[in-house]
Parts: C-alpha cells; structure tokens; sequence
C-alpha cells in the first residue's frame, strides 16, 4: 500500500508539522503499546529466566490437553488453538471496521464492530474456561510420602517430576513459580483483553450514535483498534512461551 | 479516499485499497503460521523423550521465527504501521531493539542459575532439587 504522494523533500523536522505525520492521539497510541509490550516483555523474560533455572519445568503437553465436553480425552494443544484463531479472526474483523471507516461506511463499522466484540467474549469465556479446569481439577501427588490431589494454583503445582511410588509413576511437587507466572501473565493479557472489549462496545456505541459521521472521520476506531491488535499480538506470544515451547 | 487527514499538520493519509483482499490474504498467512506452528508443536509433543537436545532446541527456535513472522504480519499490516513514514516506524521498532539484549542477557542468567545450583557452586540450592525420592524419567522406566 503507497502513502499518498509526499514531496521527496520534505522538512519533517523544521516544525509546523507532525514529523510522523500522524495524528497527536495515534502517536500516543503507539507509544502506550510500546511501553505494554515492555511490560509484557518483563513478565514473559522473568517466566523464561525462573524456567531456564531450574531442572524440570511442567511440560504444557501434559497440563494444557483438555477440552470442554471431551471429558478425560488427551487433546494437547486442542483448546489453545481454539482460542488462538478465535483471537486471529477478532482481528481480522477488526481492521475490517477499521477499513470500513476509512469509506466512511457507518453500517459496516457497526456490523464488524460487533463480530470483533464476540469475538473477544469468546475468548474471555475459552480463558474462564481453562483458568476454572486448571484450579478445581485434581491430580495425584505425592507430598512427604502421602498421595494428595492437588488442582494448579498460584500456590501449588502438581506438575514436577515423576517418581515410582508402589509400582505407580506419580508427580512430585513442581515449582510454584508455574501457577504464579501462568495465571499472572494470562491474566493480565486476559485483562487486557476485558478492557478491549470494553473500549469496542463503547466505540460501538459512538459509531451507532453517529459520533464519528459527525466528526467526518474514524480515527476513534483505527486507535481502539491498534489497542485490540496489540492483545492478539501479545497473544501469539503467550501462546509460544506457555503452550509451544 | 476520504479525508483522514484531521489536522493541517499532517498531510498523510494511507491510500487504503478499495478491497479487502490483503486483509484476507494476511489473515491466511498468520492461519498458515499457526498451522504449521502446531504441528511442530504436535512433532515435540510425539518426539518426546526420544530426540536429544538439539533438535529440540531447533525446532523451538523454529517455532520462536515463526511467532516473529506472525508479529510482524500483524503490526504491519493489521497495524497499518508498514503504511506509516520511516520517522513513525523508527521511532516504534528502534526502541524496542532493547528486546534482543533483554532476552537474551536474562535468559543467559537463568541458565547460568541453574549450572550453579547442579554443580552446588550456589550458596542457596533450590528447594525443588531436593526431592528425597530419585526422580526416574517415565520414558526410560524398567
């Protein structure tokens, strides 16, 4: 896509001008996502240094291989794919609504504005669904000789290493920092999430009240979607570190 | 194309195309990634215990530049920050350079934490290593 034509010599920095030539509010934008991307950055590189210290980590094959309605069936890898294209296509829709506004097209913008919203409660939900499957269910650990069933928490992991007690293979304590680092990094991107789907509605509600006709563009909807292409971009990466890898 | 232009200082306006082709061709590619993604996932997942040390490690690398491929698809075109100056791209991606250190500075120290601890060269040895029981690999069992 070219930008429209600029004279090759043009004094971007003499002032009287934006030297990135976009407006003061997508700016910011911009620089608001760049400073989450380091927080996030942070929260991912301190997960990765606490699991390169230690010698067993709890293997995302093993904990992440449920699926809703499929019971006790082993489907690694299942449930987060779900939840990794539900977030793709929110932001396709997404720069759908944004396109829209561009034509200055009210309906169309209302009508994507709308799918990328379920879109995001269908992830909110996947994530309720998963937090709530980690934390109530129940595997066989054995702590100081005793057989106890322990769910992941942000206090305990049921998920270390694997030892023969009475002819059966059954998992020791892990370290806790698993539960801290999973719930905390997915929550706060789920949080995320929550808030972008909060800032759509009320962009939704703005177009369908005919705020942005009124002002002769949608600029409101390319920033409140820069916002939600962040949360899918954060995504891909929450989805290698925790699930992949 | 409509005026986006909502200032007098800024004379740009990204001349978006009148189709929605590209969006849907990106959205095919990062399905294409994920795709592939997942099935060196499912590679790790049924290789398990029987391939040693480097070609785990490459195949997570692998998975690592495909994340990038898709991250970069997303915040250029999705973002549109591809369509923006070179002054608007550089001051988002020269900053964010300071991630390369960050990794892998961090994931260096954590490694190094862990030889520590295995070789008791540490004054603190981890609570997690000292399991009265031998651990035994599952894969390996009698």
């Amino acid at each position: 896509m070219s930008t429209t034509a600029i004279p090759t010599n043009t004094k971007w920095w003499n002032g009287g001008r934006s030297p990135f030539n976009i407006s003061y509010g997508k700016v910011m934008m911009w620089y608001f996502l760049m400073s989450d991307a380091f927080t996030f950055g942070a929260f991912l590189i301190s997960y990765g240094t606490i699991r390169f210290s230690v010698n067993h980590w709890a293997d995302p094959n093993h904990v992440f291989n449920a699926f809703p309605f499929a019971g006790h069936a082993n489907l690694p890898l299942a449930f987060v794919s779900l939840m990794t294209f539900i977030l793709i296509f929110s932001s396709v829709t997404m720069v759908l609504a944004v396109h829209e506004g561009h034509k200055m097209n009210r309906k169309g913008v209302e009508k994507y504005m709308i799918l990328t919203i379920l879109g995001g409660l269908a992830f909110l939900g996947c994530q309720a669904w998963e937090w709530t499957h980690m934390i109530t269910g129940d595997h066989a650990v054995l702590v100081n000789g005793q057989i106890e069933h322990w769910g992941t928490t942000v206090t305990r992991n049921p998920w270390g290493p694997e030892v023969m007690h009475n002819g059966q293979l059954i998992s020791t304590p892990g370290p806790i920092a698993f539960g801290g680092y999973f719930f905390g990094i997915t929550g706060f991107h789920g949080f995320h999430v929550f808030s972008g789907v909060i800032i759509n509605v009320i962009m939704y509600i703005k177009t369908k009240l005919g705020h942005f006709d009124q002002r002769g563009h949608y600029e409101m909807i390319e920033k409140a979607g820069l916002y939600w292409h962040f949360v899918d971009l954060v995504w891909v990466f929450v989805f290698l570190c925790f699930y992949l890898v | 194309m409509s005026s986006q232009v909502s200032s007098p200082e800024i004379t740009h306006a990204p001349e978006h195309a009148s189709g929605t082709g590209r969006i849907w061709k990106i959205f095919w590619v990062l399905s294409a990634l994920t795709v592939i993604e997942l099935a060196l996932g499912y590679l790790l997942y049924f290789q398990h215990g029987k391939w040693s040390y480097l070609p785990v490690i490459s195949t997570k690398l692998l998975i690592a530049g495909l994340t990038l491929a898709k991250a970069y698809y997303i915040v250029s075109v999705f973002m549109h920050l591809g369509d923006e100056i070179r002054n608007m791209i550089m001051t988002i991606v020269v900053p964010l350079m300071l991630f390369v250190w960050f990794i892998a500075a961090f994931l260096w120290d954590g490694n190094s934490w862990k030889n520590l601890r295995n070789t008791n060269g540490g004054s603190r040895p981890a609570k997690t290593e000292q399991h009265s029981v031998p651990a035994v690999d599952k894969h390996t069992k009698p």
